[in-house]
């Protein structure tokens, strides 16, 4: 069957995300002097032909590991729906 | 005659500055297209800058599965030299060829400008005909230059000095003011047995004296008297 899966790439924790940093200073001088931690990452949609949400998960860890996100400077993680 | 290979990519644009600058110092230099699998009796890879595949996902992340890289790979795998310029450098750490990785400038801006560089290793394929600690000035022209690697590489790239050029002020003394993030200021690396070379500056563009510059010529020249087996590695 056809499983949606939702993958998000993020840069890892210990490394300086400027995009996240800049978003980070402008949300605090709009007033939103509550927010910490901001990261920019990107969302990848995909949909999957696969006998189980296992499988999908699997699969899709390959890809990850291959090609959506690069091992040394980000992190991701994956929501299979049905 | 020592023949260079410029690989095109779709959005290659360093290509032919690349070209010229391999024969102007005395190699039949030529084009190989990312869909070959033929490097064509290479005696030397170079990648070229640019924007291959529109920097889509991240800068060289779809360009390191054309099928000519694996010939590069595999070629360097035997010892065959190769330079990536910028680009190429992204293609390069993206294909697993050097280690670390080359994100988004640390000011978030696309940084053009002439740069000062510390040539700080002389034993690779495309040094040699620098001496150690020379200074070179060169264009960077780059979004993505910051280079990161975990602490361990980092020390290992020191230690067994693999870090080709650093960064500096133009007049050569240390940066005061980080051009891209990069850790250790470092502009370029070599891999462990130096025939493999990445850095983000372009020395194509600072190889013809018409240009009042020609500092990038012996990236082009250091290949041509270069012995594999090099002393002291």
């Amino acid at each position: 069957m056809t499983y949606k899966v939702q993958v998000r790439v993020v840069p890892r924790g210990g490394l300086l995300d400027p995009q996240g940093k800049a978003v980070e200073h402008a949300l605090s001088a709009l007033g939103f002097r509550e927010v910490s931690g901001v990261r920019i990452g990107r969302a990848i949609e995909l949909a999957i032909e696969a006998s189980s949400a296992d499988e999908a998960r699997t699969r899709t860890r390959a890809m990850c590991d291959k090609l959506l996100a690069n091992p040394v400077t980000e992190d991701y993680t994956i929501e299979v729906e049905n | 005659m020592h023949r260079i290979a410029v690989v095109r990519f779709p959005g290659s644009n360093c290509d032919a500055d690349t070209l010229t600058g391999a024969r102007r110092a005395g190699a039949e230099a030529y084009y190989v297209w990312h869909r070959d699998t033929d490097l064509q009796h290479a005696d030397t890879v170079m990648l070229p800058g640019g924007f291959s595949y529109g920097d889509y996902l991240r800068s060289g992340a779809i360009a390191r599965f054309s099928p000519v890289m694996t010939a590069v790979q595999r070629f360097a795998q035997a010892g065959g030299p190769v330079l990536g310029i910028c680009n190429g450098f992204q293609i390069l750490c993206e294909a697993g060829m050097l280690p670390g990785a080359l994100i988004q400038n640390s000011r978030l801006s696309f940084v053009s400008r002439p740069v000062g560089l510390r040539l700080e290793q002389t034993d690779t394929a495309f040094t040699g005909a620098y001496t150690k600690g020379q200074l070179l000035r060169m264009p960077v022209a780059h979004g993505d230059g910051q280079y990161v690697a975990d602490a361990a590489t980092l020390a290992e790239l020191e230690a067994t000095g693999r870090v080709v050029v650093r960064y500096t002020e133009l007049d050569g003394s240390a940066l005061r003011t980080t051009i891209n993030g990069s850790q250790h200021d470092i502009a370029g690396i070599a891999n462990v047995t130096g025939n493999v070379v990445g850095l983000m500056p372009h020395p194509d563009r600072a190889a013809d004296p018409l240009l009042g510059n020609s500092d990038g010529m012996g990236f082009f020249t250091s290949v041509l008297a270069w012995a594999p087996a090099g002393v002291g590695r």
